[in-house]
């Protein structure tokens, strides 16, 4: 049967380990956006040894390029981006202290064995449920690369953000299991 | 000769581009009620009571459906009889995605292939325009997401490899895409024709409206014995397990060459969004 945990950001070992695929996560706290270009510059930043524009340790990591906000609204829509794109640059974050990413689609068996490693979570939001999420979010601001655009590190206060524990840090995956049980 | 001054064309592209991105046409509301009637997948019915809550917020408060308002694909078709008079046809349907990405506060997403450098004003979209009978000119506005172009798939097949061989890479490609294309999805597939025509098949399946019949029985029976086969992967809305795989495949078929046997499987998410606009 799957539970309900609510969460609050920064996430301690103790709050991932307890997570088991399946279970229905609400999140609340500050986090952070990135996509590919982020992360390449996140990534350049640690091979260069130099140091980040924001702390990893127990933070959470969200794959979205959010649409522009209205007048008077905090964000646009702001569903998930496909994660694939960002495994070549997760274990290294991971190793950072990262403890939650949140996006939708199959991570790679490195970043899956690096979850296990770093004690790391994997949530799914809805993809395509855009406007549905952003009434989660409370506050945006641009953190670092507003050359971006929508794909700069935004800061968000999010409210019951709706998610879903797709691995958890024993290895588990949700994609496999769910195909396993509903396959003909 | 009827006169279409292309000023009503950048207005007419500027507007459906908005709607197209608010609103979610009622064949896929539709389609997505089923699914959340008929989902077995306790996680898969949540998805479907989700999209049916995010259509309803991106209708009612004008947020896009999906924050991915897509690469702007615009089908023209132009009657003979009308004389397009103002300026450029094409800069004209720029000219309003451009208003339309603007003043709506959707996502630009597109940019330089290489130094991926946005262009700024989601510019430039995808044009196909075709010569019609008649004094109308129709546009279909059609944003594409990426997610789910990113998963889609030509196959030049040995003649061959036959129906089975279509069967087999219809749901092989549906199968390796797994939960990245935003499932449930709608899958068009394009048989026949040359390389890029299979593609184009394949596109502009995606736009019969969802529900609806193949009008030849044969292609309708291989839509709906493809959709079983897909539907029976098991991936499920969002890949969490489930019964909606995909919502509906279409087919487009047209004759190839002797040698050849094109396919081309273009995935849709369920954001499937295109506006129609009659001149």
């Amino acid at each position: 049967m799957t539970t309900t945990v609510k969460l609050t950001t920064p996430l301690s070992d103790q709050d991932v380990a307890s997570l088991w695929i399946g279970d229905k996560v609400l999140l609340s706290g500050v986090i952070y956006t990135a996509r590919d270009a982020a992360h390449k510059r996140l990534i350049d930043l640690l091979n260069a040894g130099q140091e980040l524009p924001l702390e990893l340790q127990g933070q959470v990591m969200y794959y979205v390029g959010p649409s522009p906000a209205r007048p008077g609204q905090a964000i646009g829509a702001a569903g998930p981006t496909t994660s694939y794109r960002m495994d070549p640059y997760t274990p290294q974050l991971l190793a950072r202290g990262l403890k939650a990413m949140i996006g939708k689609g199959k991570r790679s068996p490195e970043v899956i064995e690096a979850m296990i490693k770093y004690r790391a979570v994997y949530l799914g939001a809805t993809g395509g449920a855009g406007a549905l999420i952003s009434q989660a979010i409370k506050e945006a601001q641009v953190l670092a690369y507003e050359d971006l655009g929508p794909e700069a590190i935004h800061r968000l206060v999010v409210e019951d953000f709706p998610a879903i524990v797709i691995n958890d840090c024993q290895g588990h995956d949700l994609y496999e299991e769910g195909i396993k049980k509903y396959a003909r | 000769m009827r006169e279409i001054n292309v000023q009503e064309v950048t207005a007419a592209v500027k507007q459906a581009a908005m709607t197209a991105n608010f609103e979610l046409g009622a064949d896929m509301l539709r389609a997505l009620e089923k699914g959340a009637r008929e989902e077995e997948s306790p996680a898969g019915q949540e998805v479907f009571r989700q999209l049916l809550e995010n259509a309803r917020i991106a209708r009612e408060k004008r947020i896009p459906i999906c924050q991915d308002c897509g690469l702007t694909v615009v089908f023209a078709e132009l009657g003979q009889e009308v004389h397009l008079v103002g300026g450029d046809f094409n800069e004209a349907v720029q000219e309003g995605v451009r208003q339309g990405y603007q003043a709506g506060y959707l996502r630009k997403s597109l940019c330089h292939p290489l130094t991926r450098k946005n262009t700024g004003d989601n510019t430039p979209a995808v044009i196909y325009t075709t010569i019609v009978p008649g004094d109308q000119l129709k546009l279909m506005v059609v944003p594409k997401g990426g997610g789910s172009e990113n998963m889609s798939r030509v196959f030049m097949l040995r003649p061959a490899a036959g129906l089975a061989g279509i069967k087999e890479k219809v749901v092989e490609t549906v199968r390796d895409a797994g939960a990245n294309p935003c499932p449930p999805t709608i899958i068009g597939v394009g048989i026949g024709g040359t390389f890029e025509q299979a593609a184009l098949l394949a596109k502009k399946a995606l736009l019969r409206e969802v529900g609806s019949q193949h009008p030849d029985p044969e292609l309708a029976a291989l839509e709906q014995e493809l959709l079983t086969m897909i539907n029976n992967l098991g991936i499920g809305p969002q890949g969490l397990g489930g019964r909606f795989t995909s919502l509906a495949v279409h087919i487009n078929l047209m004759p190839c060459h002797i040698a050849s046997l094109p396919v081309a499987v273009n995935v849709q998410c369920h954001a499937s969004r295109h506006q129609e606009v009659v001149l």
